[in-house]
């Protein structure tokens, strides 16, 4: 084995031991802990895959906000009763065990079967590519060929805010939810965030400006535009808005609504919903990632935030 | 090659979905008042648009198309309605205008408020129902499939736990973690799929599919994953309490249309994607379970104490009955045409008739301020439409003629007879005298005494709604042969292993 | 021999064992949620490796199932979200973490 294999299989035995304390912890902070350190390792697997696009998408939001939205959530359910006594009896336990085990023996063996090379819709995707403008592929896929997925995960997304705010108490409908952030203003959290903000910014809509060709994209970008607002209401610098503000409303469906736009004008111009005229392809993908970009830079922080704690003003 | 350019008509599969989808949207950014006003009219419309998908499939005999984005599978994504389709996007778009205007006292937004919590959700999760099931019937190809099963779990959880209260709560919460395992298994399915065929469009896996490790490990955890958002035995623990504690419109919605697009995509698998897939055995057990949810679900429909958990129970008994339908349908026997359209009529005359019923049962709890079954006494006299409603819905659950469940429990009884598979018959008959237990002790009280007390009188329209439906599912036994021919387009012929 | 992508297939294969572990038999909710996305994220590691598989046309990799593991990484995300905004709510209400049906609260039965 060279040197690149004993890495890779370091690796793999690190992220399957950080999976397996998480899953195994006693307490819900030291498994989340494991869980954010682990959405961080696995976006090296992401890169080793030659996935870059994942990796990010990995790092941003499973390591990232996910772990925000975890660790805040484990914070507020310390004064809650755990349901560790319905803890099932050790021979149920071992039963599940025996179950995954066997379910994860199998899927090795499937993927041990499945063909190598496989097949695959690089060379279709290749030779369609000239069609769309862009010279990254995934962006390809997401915003051309495969577009109508990526138009129905926007819709998912605004189903997730929807759902999420009707958890408030009907006295808070109108108000605002309260983002995680520190108990009190601190030095070092608003100085940090005044620096990283405005860098995080503009790393965020160079990598969806770049995405068009390279690795990057609106998604990417917006996670990292929607973690730079975390990080500056976490300083306490900017508060969640109210779930009514006109504003935030527009904000949480530019992305799907100009998408869905652009789709019909497909339908006059090219022939077919969310067919992009050859000519334009390239802008008008631009145009609707960079209102994607802003949609789900608002939706993610608000996902976090959680449903309305405050009476509306 | 047909299945794979737009077809004359192919537009309106993508309008089924968009406008619903547009109407969200829209909803969300203009918010209270407005997204009620957008629902009850877009509802309609949707009508009219799966009126006009029926009238294409049935005048070309054929499948109609839709090519998204101009892109052909296997790089991109086909819209397709064959006849089942068809029936499946006319029946959803029935019942949710019903549930809409059944839901206008309801989630009417207080005068004076620009918008309130509980009607705000309701009438934008409702078009989300919508846009998610007619992709589900609509969608040729599985990871489209799987963004449509998670379009569908994300509308329909908050409308379990609308009024929050907490036994809603963890209702919902149940539901929602069931329904993950259940996409998550089904994607690891598709994952295996491309893995060994390199495309997720239907149509072109039919062609490409062999007998192979991959392929049975992925139709087992698709299968697996599908099961447990339809709630089939033994996997139904998160259905009753979902469903019983959902406002009365969305209860109706749930359990008419929700869990069965998971049954739908069951079908579209075993029938379009592995039909070369020798599945004796597993059709065997597919119905044994049904077989077991006929029975465990009418006992505990029997001993439920609330009129709203006992209809939910019942939905778990009637899910059952469709997976009578593999093993008949699926074999290429002379019964298996019987078997089609009996599981066909069972999706439709259950939606129609539950969906009424759940409404009804709403509407009796409001009245008189409980929904317990033994004080359900002069509620038939006090509110005898309700009741009429509850009676023909049971009917058609108890499979008596004239009604669609009872073409649908005879058709699969016979093709069950034929096919010399004699315990299903033996378990259709069981079912329906179980049945008949569970709505006789709703109308046994009903019927009896003086006209109860009641704290507020229903209004007659949200009553006759609830009749109406019943009387569809009613109907349905007398189903004219366009509709025969419609559902058999895209079926026939049924391949052999 | 195992390469670099078939080890992240294998190791796809282990996590998902892992969460459907933790899914079964933990009973606190957040540690259900936990063990779906690790569930989760095994799953999305064999499209991962069936994406590398398909190394062609001078892609290192399908970008088709790439995709399809970014729009995935998505929902999931928004799974967790409302999965966590309902266990809040619940607890806000009753005071424990708990998916027994149980729970106190009102028995009252709900109008419509």
């Amino acid at each position: 084995m060279n040197a690149l294999g004993a890495v890779d299989l370091g690796l793999a035995l690190l992220v399957l031991a950080i999976a397996g304390w998480t899953i195994a912890a006693r307490e819900a902070f030291a498994a989340i802990v494991g869980y954010v350190a682990y959405g961080l390792l696995l976006s090296i697997v992401w890169a080793r895959l030659f996935a870059v696009d994942v990796a990010m998408t990995e790092a941003a939001i499973g390591g990232g906000v996910t772990g925000v939205l975890l660790i805040s959530a484990a914070a507020r359910l310390r004064q809650a009763q755990t349901a560790e006594d319905e803890r099932p009896t050790l021979p149920l336990r071992l039963m599940a065990a025996a179950l995954s085990a066997l379910a994860a023996i199998a899927l090795g063996a499937v993927i041990l079967s499945l063909p190598e090379p496989g097949p695959s819709l690089a060379p279709l995707a290749a030779k369609n590519l000239a069609a769309t403008g862009v010279g990254n592929p995934i962006t390809a896929v997401l915003i051309a060929f495969r577009s109508f997925d990526t138009l129905l995960e926007k819709v998912v997304l605004l189903l997730a805010i929807i759902g999420v705010w009707s958890l408030a108490p009907d006295r808070y409908w109108g108000g605002a939810p309260i983002a995680p952030r520190a108990a009190r203003p601190v030095g070092a959290l608003t100085f940090l965030a005044q620096l990283v903000a405005p860098i995080g910014v503009v790393v965020g809509v160079h990598m969806v400006w770049v995405g068009a060709d390279e690795p990057g994209g609106a998604f990417q970008g917006g996670a990292i535009l929607a973690a730079m607002w975390m990080i500056v209401m976490m300083a306490r610098l900017s508060e969640a808005p109210p779930v009514g503000a006109p504003w935030l409303r527009a904000a949480l469906v530019a992305g799907p609504a100009v998408f869905l736009i652009a789709g019909a004008s497909g339908a006059v111009t090219s022939g077919a919903f969310f067919a992009l005229p050859q000519a334009f392809a390239k802008p008008l993908i631009l145009i609707i990632e960079a209102f994607m970009t802003l949609s789900i830079a608002v939706t993610l922080p608000m996902l976090v935030a959680g449903p309305p704690r405050r009476a509306p003003l | 090659m047909p299945g794979f350019a737009t077809t004359t008509g192919g537009v309106l599969l993508i309008l089924a979905i968009l406008l619903p989808v547009a109407g969200l949207t829209a909803s969300l950014a203009l918010g209270g008042r407005r997204a009620e006003w957008i629902a009850l009219t877009l509802a309609p419309v949707g009508v009219l648009i799966a009126l006009a998908i029926a009238t294409n499939v049935l005048a070309s005999g054929a499948p109609v198309v839709y090519i998204v984005g101009g892109f052909a599978p296997p790089l991109g994504i086909a819209l397709r309605a064959d006849g089942f389709s068809a029936i499946m996007l006319l029946t959803t778009a029935a019942i949710i205008s019903a549930a809409c205007f059944f839901a206008r006292s309801g989630f009417a937004t207080p005068k004076g408020e620009p918008e309130a919590r509980a009607p705000f959700t309701f009438w934008t999760l409702i078009q989300g129902l919508f846009a998610a099931l007619n992709i589900v019937f609509l969608s040729g190809d599985l990871f489209n499939l799987f963004v449509a099963l998670e379009l569908l779990t994300f509308a329909a959880v908050p409308i379990v736990c609308l009024d929050g209260r907490p036994e809603t709560l963890v209702a919902a919460l149940r539901y929602l973690l069931f329904a993950l395992f259940g996409s998550v298994f089904y994607l690891l399915g598709v994952g295996l799929i491309y893995g060994a065929y390199g495309t997720l469009d239907i149509l072109l896996l039919a062609a490409r599919v062999k007998p192979e490790p991959a392929v049975y490990a992925a139709a087992g955890l698709m299968t697996a994953g599908l099961l447990a958002k339809t709630a089939l035995f033994p996997l139904y623990l998160w259905l009753p309490p979902a469903h019983a504690n959902a406002p009365a419109a969305g209860s109706a919605v749930l359990s008419a249309l929700v869990v069965k697009a998971p049954f739908f995509l069951l079908v579209r698998l075993w029938f379009d994607v592995l039909p070369k897939l020798p599945s004796e055995t597993a059709m065997a057990l597919l119905a044994a379970l049904g077989s077991a949810a006929i029975l465990v679900g009418s006992v505990l429909a029997l001993r439920q104490q609330r009129l709203k958990l006992l209809i939910a129970y019942s939905t778990v008994a009637q899910i059952g009955y469709l997976f009578l339908m593999f093993p008949l349908a699926l074999g290429g026997g002379a019964w298996s045409m019987d078997a089609w359209i009996g599981g066909v009529m069972q999706t439709l005359s259950h939606a129609f008739a539950k969906a009424g019923m759940f409404m009804a049962a709403g509407l009796a709890a409001q009245s008189l301020g409980h929904d317990r079954i033994k004080d359900l006494g002069g509620l038939g006299r006090a509110m005898p439409m309700t009741v009429f409603a509850l009676g023909i819905g049971g009917l058609s659950l108890m499979g008596l003629p004239p009604s669609g469940g009872f073409a649908a429990k005879w058709l699969l009884l016979t093709a069950s007879a034929e096919a010399g598979q004699w315990v299903w018959v033996a378990v259709i008959l069981a079912g329906g005298l179980l049945a008949g237990g569970y709505v006789y002790r709703i109308l046994a009280p009903a019927l009896s005494g003086e006209p109860a007390a009641l704290n507020s009188a229903p209004a007659r329209s949200r009553e006759a709604i609830a009749l109406a439906l019943t009387l569809v599912a009613l109907l349905l036994g007398f189903a004219p042969q366009s509709f025969f021919s419609l559902i058999e387009i895209g079926r026939l012929p049924v391949v052999g292993p | 021999m195992i390469t670099a992508a078939t080890l992240s297939g294998l190791t796809g294969a282990i996590l998902v064992g892992l969460g459907l572990y933790g899914l079964i038999a933990d009973p606190r909710p957040l540690r259900k949620i936990l063990a779906f996305n690790i569930l989760g994220s095994g799953v999305f590691l064999v499209f991962g490796i069936i994406a590398r598989r398909g190394a062609a046309a001078g892609f290192p990799a399908d970008p088709v199932p790439q995709a399809m593991v970014i729009t995935g990484i998505v929902v999931a995300f928004a799974a967790s979200a409302l999965a966590i905004a309902i266990l809040l709510r619940l607890v806000s209400e009753t005071g424990r973490a708990s998916l027994r049906p149980d729970t106190p609260g009102a028995a009252q039965t709900p109008g419509d």
